[in-house]
C-alpha cells in the first residue's frame, strides 16, 4: 500500500528541522516505466528545501531511477517513460528546457567521474559552457572550497584529475556540480566506491552544503541515512512505503516494512 | 632468519621422460613442432622481404647514399634517380586524403555512436564494412569516370575562380593530380576513420556523457566537449591507420595521378607517388640500378608504413584500455 | 541568458545534423559505386563476356573468359600457399605456444598485414620471378597468397581460442591426446568463423591488381599451367578502362561489376554468417 506523506517538521536535538520547511521539489503521482515494465508506482514526496533528503531501500527498489527523474537524466535512455507530475519550484520540470534544469539541478554519481581534463578544468566545465558572470578562476576556488577541496589541490589545478584519489575524485565531482550553483543537488550512492575515511568526509561536506543548497541523496547504507538526513523516503518494489523525518522512520516507523527493513529482517 | 623450510617438489627425470615419450607416441610432439614449423615459417617470411627489400636496393644506396631521398631527379637515361617527386606525391596526396576524410569520418563515427539507435548505426556501420572491401582498382575506375571529369569541369574551375590566388590552386585544370587522387584517397580512408573511431567512441563510459549532461550541456557540448577528448587517443590512432593505407594505395592513385614526376605548388598539378611509379616502370626498368632504385622507393614505403601502423596500434590499444578502467588522461 | 542558450541549442541542432550528413555521405558512396557499374557495365555482361577471349580493338564480341579463369587459378594456388601457413600457425599460436614466440609470430602478421600490397609484389618479383627469369602464374599466386597469411593466422587463433576449455577439458579427461583434441573437437567447434574468415581472405585478394602487376603480369590469351603469365580479372579492369577505346572501356565496367558483385556477396554472407558468433579481426 503506498501512503501519500508529507513532512512536518519535528524538533530533534541534533537537528535543525525546527519549523515546517518550504518545498523546493513536489514530487507527483509519478510512474515510471521502461519499456512494458514498469518500475515506480505511483510516488508522491517532496524534497524540503535546504535539507537533505534520503532515498533507502534494497537494491532495485527504484530510489536511483527516482532520484535520475529529478533531472530528467532518464531521458539518456531509449525506452524510458515517466507519467506524473514533478514540480521544482512550482514549475513542472517536464515542461521546462532540459537544459536550464540541468542547471538549476545538478548531479553527483555513484563512480567518480572526472573528465580527462585538469582539475581547474573540470571544475570550470560548467561555467565555461552554460556562461559564468564571475571570473571562471573565482568560481573554481569558491567550488572547490565549497567541496572542501580547495587546500588540498590549491597548488595542483592544473594537473590530471585523474591523479588524485577515489574520494578526492568524488569531491572534484561535487565542486564540478556545484559550480553551476545548482538549487538542487541530487547524490546516487556518492560514497559507494569510497573508502570510510572518505565517506566520513563527504559525510561531513553534505551537512554543511544544506545552507546553500538543497540536497537529495540515495544511499544503500542505512547509518549513513541516520547520520545525515533531515527526512527519508523508504521504498520497494517501486513504491514509497513510508515518508518521514529521519529521527522518525529510523525510531518509530509507521509501517511494519520500514521496520523490517530498518531492523536487517531483509536487505 | 632462517630459510623456510617448505619441501620442494621436484620432478623425477624419469616421469618428465615418460611424459615425453607418450607424447611422443600420440603425435603431440610431432604436431607441436610442425605446428611450429608454420608459424615460425611466418616469421621468416616477414625477415625474408626485409632482407630481399634492403639486399634488392643495394646499387642505388651505394651510389646515392641519403641523397636519394632528397634528389628531385628521376633521370633513367642519365642514371640519375632521386626519390624526391614520389615522396613529395605520396605525402601531398596523403595529406589532401586526411583534410577530406578526418572531418567527415569522425563526424560520421559520432553520429553512428552516439546519436543513431542501434537498428539505424548497426546497419549503417555494415555498409561502411563493405566500402573497406571494395577493391583499390574499382575506386580507380569511379576516380577516372566520375571524379576527374568532376573537377575538371566543376571543381577546379571553381576553386581557380574563388580561391585561386593561392598558389594551391593555380595553373591548368586537367582533372588528373594531386588534388583528384587525394579526393579519392580520401573516399577510400574513410570507412578505416569511421570503424575504429565508432568503436572508440561506444568505448567510453557512458558516465562522463552523463556527467557533462548533467552540468547542463547541450548534447553537442556534451559529445565535442567530453566524449570525444575522452577517446581522442583511439581517434588519434585511426588516424594514423587511414594514413598507412593512403600512402601505399596502388592502383587508384595511378590512375588519377597524372604519373609525372613533378613537384609543384599547386594542386591541379599531375605527379606520382611511390606506389604509382613503382608499377608502371617496375616491367620497363632497363638495367639493375634503374630496377633497384624502384626497390629502394619500394623499402622507404614499407618502412613509412611499419612506422605509422606501429603507432596506430599502439594508440588503439591504450585508449580502448582506458576506457574500460581509470587511466591518465 | 536565454538568447545565449538558444544560440547554444542551435549550435547543438546544426552540428548533431551535420554528423548525420557525414554518415550518409560516407554510405552513399557504396551506393554511388554499385549504382554507377550496374548502369554503365550491366548491359554489357552477356554470355560472350563469361566464354569469349578478348579480341582486338573495333571487333566486338570480345570477352574475358581467359581473366576469369586466370583470376580462379591465382585464387586456388594462393589459397594452397597462403590458408595452411595460416591455419597450422593459427593452431600453434592458440594451442601450443607460449607468450614470448606468440608475440614475435603475431608482430610478424601483423607486419605482413600492414605492408602496402605493392611491396609484396617486389617480394614476390624477387623470390620467384627474378631466379627463373620469368613471370608466372605461380608467382602472382605467391603474393596473394602471402597476403592471405595474417588474415587466417590471426582469425583461426581468435576462434580457436574462442573454444570453451570446458569442451578442450572434457575431451583430455577421456583420454585423447592434445592433438586429437584440437583436431576433432576444438576445430571443428570453431570451423564455421575460420571458413568465414578465410572467405573474406579470399575476396580481399581477389581485388588486388598492383602484387599482380610484375610477377603474373598479363595475357591476351590463355594461360597453360602455372608457369606462364596469366591475366586476371582486376588486371583487366585496369588496363581497360585506361584505355582511350569505348568498347574496353565498357568491358571493364562490366568486370568492375562481376569482380566487385563477387567480393560484396562474400563479404555479406560472411559477415551475416559470424554476426552469429565471434567477429572478425579488422583486415
Amino acid at each position: 500500500m503506498n501512503v501519500n506523506l508529507t513532512p512536518t517538521g519535528v524538533a530533534n536535538s541534533n537537528r535543525e528541522t525546527a519549523a515546517p520547511t518550504a518545498n523546493r521539489m513536489t514530487v507527483s503521482k509519478v510512474n515510471f516505466f521502461y519499456g512494458t515494465k514498469q518500475t515506480l508506482f505511483d510516488v508522491n514526496m517532496s524534497i524540503a528545501a535546504n535539507r537533505v533528503t534520503a532515498l533507502i531501500g534494497p537494491s532495485g527498489c527504484g530510489k536511483s531511477t527516482l532520484l535520475r527523474t529529478f533531472n530528467r537524466m532518464h531521458e539518456t535512455v531509449r525506452n524510458a517513460r515517466l507519467d506524473g507530475e514533478i514540480l521544482l519550484d512550482g514549475q513542472n520540470i517536464l515542461s521546462q528546457d532540459v537544459t536550464l534544469l540541468r542547471r538549476r539541478v545538478g548531479m553527483v554519481f555513484q563512480r567518480p567521474n572526472p573528465f580527462p581534463k585538469s582539475i581547474f578544468d573540470n571544475v570550470a566545465y560548467g561555467p565555461r559552457v552554460n556562461g559564468a558572470r564571475d571570473p571562471i578562476s573565482e568560481i573554481v576556488e569558491r567550488s572547490l572550497r565549497r567541496a572542501a577541496l580547495w587546500d588540498e589541490v590549491k597548488d595542483h589545478l592544473h594537473k590530471s584529475a585523474y591523479e588524485l584519489s577515489g574520494g578526492q575524485q568524488q569531491r572534484l565531482c561535487i565542486a564540478r556540480g556545484l559550480a553551476v550553483e545548482p538549487e538542487v543537488l541530487l547524490l546516487d550512492e556518492p560514497c559507494s566506491a569510497l573508502d570510510p575515511i572518505s565517506t566520513a568526509k563527504i559525510e561531513e561536506l553534505l551537512v554543511q552544503l544544506k545552507d546553500s543548497c538543497t540536497i537529495a541523496i540515495v544511499t544503500h547504507n542505512m547509518q549513513q541515512a541516520a547520520r545525515v538526513s533531515d527526512f527519508t523516503a523508504f521504498l520497494l518494489v517501486g513504491q514509497l512505503v513510508e515518508f518521514s523525518p529521519t529521527p522518525q522512520l529510523f525510531t518509530t516507523p509507521a509501517d511494519p516494512r520500514t521496520e523490517a527493513y530498518i531492523t536487517g529482517r531483509f536487505g | 632468519m632462517s630459510t623456510s623450510s617448505i619441501p620442494v617438489p621436484s620432478a623425477s627425470p624419469a616421469a618428465a621422460s615418460r611424459s615425453f615419450l607418450s607424447r611422443l607416441r600420440e603425435g603431440d610432439e610431432i604436431a607441436r613442432l610442425i605446428t611450429f614449423l608454420f608459424a615460425a615459417s611466418v616469421v621468416l617470411i616477414t625477415l625474408l622481404l626485409v632482407y630481399e627489400l634492403w639486399v634488392g636496393s643495394v646499387l642505388p644506396r651505394e651510389k646515392f647514399g641519403f641523397g636519394f631521398l632528397i634528389t628531385k631527379v628521376w633521370d633513367p637515361i642519365a642514371e640519375n634517380f632521386g626519390a624526391l617527386p614520389f615522396i613529395y606525391g605520396t605525402l601531398v596526396t596523403a595529406a589532401v586524403a586526411l583534410l577530406l576524410a578526418v572531418p567527415l569520418g569522425i563526424g560520421a563515427a559520432i553520429f553512428l555512436a552516439e546519436l543513431a539507435p542501434q537498428r539505424v548505426s548497426d546497419p549503417l556501420q555494415f555498409f561502411i564494412d563493405l566500402l573497406a572491401a571494395v577493391p583499390s582498382v574499382i575506386y580507380g575506375v569511379l576516380g577516372v569516370f566520375v571524379v576527374i571529369p568532376l573537377m575538371r569541369q566543376w571543381v577546379q574551375p571553381a576553386l581557380k575562380n574563388t580561391l585561386g590566388f593561392l598558389p594551391l590552386f593555380q595553373g591548368p585544370a586537367y582533372g588528373v593530380g594531386f588534388l583528384t587522387a587525394g579526393v579519392v584517397l580520401a573516399i577510400m580512408v574513410i570507412p578505416y576513420i569511421i570503424s575504429v573511431s565508432r568503436e572508440v567512441l561506444m568505448s567510453v563510459p557512458r558516465d562522463q556523457r552523463e556527467a557533462a549532461l548533467a552540468l547542463g550541456s547541450t548534447r553537442w557540448e556534451s559529445t565535442w566537449k567530453v566524449v570525444v577528448p575522452f577517446a581522442r587517443t583511439g581517434i588519434l590512432g585511426s588516424i594514423f591507420l587511414a594514413l598507412a593505407r593512403a600512402l601505399g594505395e596502388t592502383m587508384a592513385v595511378t590512375m588519377v595521378i597524372g604519373n609525372t614526376p613533378t613537384i609543384s605548388s599547386s594542386l591541379f598539378s599531375p605527379g606520382y607517388s611511390i606506389a604509382a611509379v613503382i608499377a608502371n616502370e617496375f616491367t620497363e626498368a632497363t638495367g639493375d640500378l634503374y630496377l633497384q632504385s624502384l626497390i629502394e622507393l619500394g623499402l622507404v614505403l614499407f618502412v613509412l608504413t611499419f612506422i605509422l601502423n606501429g603507432l596506430a596500434r599502439l594508440l588503439i590499444i591504450v585508449t580502448t584500455q582506458r576506457g574500460s578502467g581509470m587511466g591518465n588522461a | 541568458m536565454n538568447g545565449r542558450l538558444r544560440w547554444r541549442k542551435f549550435v547543438s541542432g546544426f552540428m548533431l545534423t551535420m554528423t548525420g550528413v557525414c554518415a550518409l555521405v560516407a554510405v552513399s558512396v557504396l551506393f554511388c559505386i554499385l549504382g554507377y557499374l550496374i548502369y554503365h557495365g550491366g548491359r554489357d555482361i552477356n554470355w560472350n563476356f563469361f566464354t569469349k577471349l578478348p579480341t582486338p580493338v573495333g571487333e566486338s564480341g570480345g570477352g574475358m573468359a581467359n581473366a576469369i579463369v586466370g583470376s580462379a587459378k591465382l585464387l586456388l594456388l594462393a589459397s594452397l600457399i597462403g590458408v595452411p601457413i595460416g591455419f597450422f600457425g593459427g593452431i600453434y599460436l592458440a594451442e601450443f605456444s607460449g607468450s614470448k614466440v606468440a608475440f614475435v609470430v603475431r608482430y610478424s602478421a601483423d607486419l605482413l598485414n600492414g605492408a602496402p600490397s605493392i611491396v609484396i609484389g617486389i617480394f614476390a618479383y624477387a623470390l620467384v620471378v627474378h631466379p627463373f627469369q620469368h613471370f608466372s602464374t605461380f608467382a602472382g599466386s605467391f603474393a596473394l597468397g602471402i597476403m592471405m597469411i595474417p588474415i587466417t593466422l590471426l582469425s583461426t587463433e581468435e576462434f580457436l581460442r574462442g573454444v570453451p576449455r570446458a569442451l578442450r577439458e572434457g575431451s583430455m579427461a577421456l583420454g585423447a591426446s592434445k592433438w586429437s583434441t584440437i583436431i576433432r573437437v576444438v576445430v571443428p567447434a570453431a570451423y564455421r568463423g575460420i571458413v568465414t574468415a578465410v572467405l573474406l581472405a579470399l575476396a580481399r585478394v581477389a581485388g588486388e591488381t598492383a602484387p599482380l602487376l610484375f610477377t603474373a603480369l598479363g595475357n591476351r590469351y590463355w594461360s597453360p599451367g602455372w608457369n606462364q603469365p596469366t591475366e586476371s580479372l582486376p588486371h583487366m579492369v585496369y588496363i581497360y578502362a585506361l584505355s582511350p577505346y569505348e568498347d574496353w572501356q565498357h568491358q571493364a565496367w562490366a568486370a568492375g561489376l562481376v569482380l566487385l558483385g563477387l567480393i560484396l556477396m562474400v563479404n555479406i554472407m560472411a559477415r551475416v554468417v559470424l554476426a552469429r558468433g565471434v567477429s572478425v579481426p579488422r583486415a
